[in-house]
């Protein structure tokens, strides 16, 4: 397996605060909108946000994080069982504006169980899609992001991986190619 | 990942400490969605399940039907009374009648000890017990311990009494196994004749007084006496009973500590529990059944996932 760096921690964090700038943008002082990440790598992409948007407004941003195990659509057809991790959300989403945000959008069946398991909620006025990665090309679903950090030109047999500091040591994003032989 | 070590969920006995571990961490996951707006979920959109009650209940049916609904399978009910059952036909010919309607799991209630292990050897669908004759009911010790869990933090460490009609008791076996598994002491309480002679194999301690039974424990879970499975006098009398095995607000106020009361329903207020204790703070009767229907679904949810299709 061949690893490239494709974003490093200079790059990664220039990345994180153009998407914050994009968000306030758009969201204003943020009062009518909530950041809800996807379980469990989304996690960390708000934590970043949601610690950059404080600094920046200098007020609080209301953040949450979803799990999306009991609706996707591959139920079965794996061979363990999906465990679940928590839902987080304290808060009415009813009329609010909603930003799901992923690590790496690939297929785009995450963001459409995500849809679905967001109307267990309420109904949001506006949803927009935030993601670190968008690998192109290799959607199934008719999805979109908002938001992008980097989009990468991939293959199937390729893998896309963000890494954080608080987890695996440094902030950066490696591509994964398997050897030409094997 | 993990993954149930077990196809079918006939009784505790076969499940591991890990098994009831997973299916707690599940049920918890289901304890949020029940109490989102929408409680439902899309995850088993192709399954049919198949509730086949042999034996009068309300609490159990509706919560396996509850469960399965919010996890959005489909749901055909069956009871014994309605049946052809009454004119003559076995249990295999009625539950393979329903399996041709390509059904994917039974959930079944029987008089008879074993019919659920009977069924899933014989069968080409999930089995869930609901709870066979005196033998198990596997989702109630659950809940059971999953409720204790809730209140008290974990299971293991804590006593445990479980007082009444021990004999005629799926509940209790079930307990048992399950708060063992669970690293919790176990002790039963009930007057001699409905205490079966070796349940001390089991490693459960006996008791045949109250009093010092609830001073030893930090949880009671009180049993209802069942007088349908009793052909001949137990006791002399429920009176007598009552006022040996009672559970009354006198007696728990009168011990050292506070402790914790459960009941797995139907209630017979003023029998095994008076209706000041049944509807005190001590006691998580309806918590228990909310429970219920978390570890029902997660139950059905991770048997579900070993389903395979062709």
């Amino acid at each position: 397996m061949e690893r490239q760096v494709i974003l490093n921690s200079k790059h990664f964090e220039l990345t994180i605060n153009r998407l914050c700038y994009q968000l306030i943008e758009n969201h204003n002082d943020f009062s009518e909108t909530v950041l809800i990440g996807l379980q469990p790598r989304g996690i960390n992409v708000v934590t970043r946000l949601k610690e950059r948007l404080e600094e920046i407004l200098q007020k609080e941003v209301v953040c949450g994080n979803l799990d999306i195990t009991f609706y996707r659509d591959d139920f079965r057809r794996r061979e363990t069982p999906l465990i679940p991790s928590a839902t987080n959300i304290d808060f009415v989403i009813e009329n609010k504006k909603v930003v799901l945000i992923d690590d790496v959008l690939y297929t785009g069946r995450t963001i459409r169980a995500g849809l679905d398991a967001l109307l267990a909620f309420g109904r949001p006025k506006k949803v927009e899609l935030l993601t670190m990665i968008d690998r192109r090309f290799k959607r199934d679903l008719p999805i979109s992001a908002d938001y992008v950090g980097k989009t990468v030109d991939t293959l199937i047999s390729e893998r896309v991986s963000v890494e954080w500091d608080e987890l695996e040591g440094e902030d950066k994003v490696v591509l994964f190619t398997p050897d030409a032989n094997g | 990942m993990d993954s149930l070590s077990v196809d079918h969920l006939i009784g505790i006995k076969d499940l591991t400490t890990n098994d009831i571990e997973l299916i707690f961490k599940t049920a918890d996951a289901f304890k949020q969605v029940i109490n989102r707006p929408i409680k439902k979920v899309p995850s088993l959109r192709d399954i049919t399940i198949a509730n086949l009650f042999f034996e009068n209940s309300t609490r159990t049916r509706l919560s396996f039907e509850l469960a399965e609904k919010r996890l959005s399978a489909d749901t055909v009910n069956f009871s014994a009374a309605s049946s052809s059952v009454k004119k003559g036909e076995t249990l295999i010919d009625t539950v393979n009648n329903i399996l041709s309607m390509k059904v994917d799991m039974v959930v079944m209630r029987h008089p008879n000890p074993g019919a659920a292990k009977f069924l899933s050897e014989r069968i080409n669908a999930t089995v869930i017990n609901a709870g066979d004759g005196t033998h198990e009911h596997p989702t109630q010790a659950l809940l059971d311990a999953y409720s204790i869990r809730e209140r008290l933090g974990e299971v293991k460490g804590k006593k445990v009494v479980i007082v009444g009609d021990i004999l005629h008791s799926r509940v209790a076996l079930s307990n048992i196994f399950c708060l063992q598994k669970l690293g919790a002491e176990v002790m039963v309480c009930g007057p001699t004749t409905l205490v079966p002679r070796y349940i001390h194999e089991l490693g459960v301690k006996v008791e045949h007084n109250l009093q010092r039974a609830l001073e030893w424990c930090d949880v009671a879970n009180m049993l209802r006496i069942q007088l349908e499975r009793q052909e001949i006098k137990y006791f002399p009398s429920l009176r007598e009973y009552s006022m040996q095995y009672g559970l009354n607000k006198e007696i728990l106020d009168n011990l050292s500590k506070e402790i914790v009361v459960m009941h797995p329903g139907p209630i017979n207020r003023g029998v095994e529990i008076t209706s000041d204790v049944a509807d005190s703070v001590q006691s998580i009767i309806l918590p228990q059944v909310e429970n219920g229907v978390a570890i029902r679904m997660a139950a059905i949810y991770l048997l579900a996932s070993k389903i395979k299709r062709e």
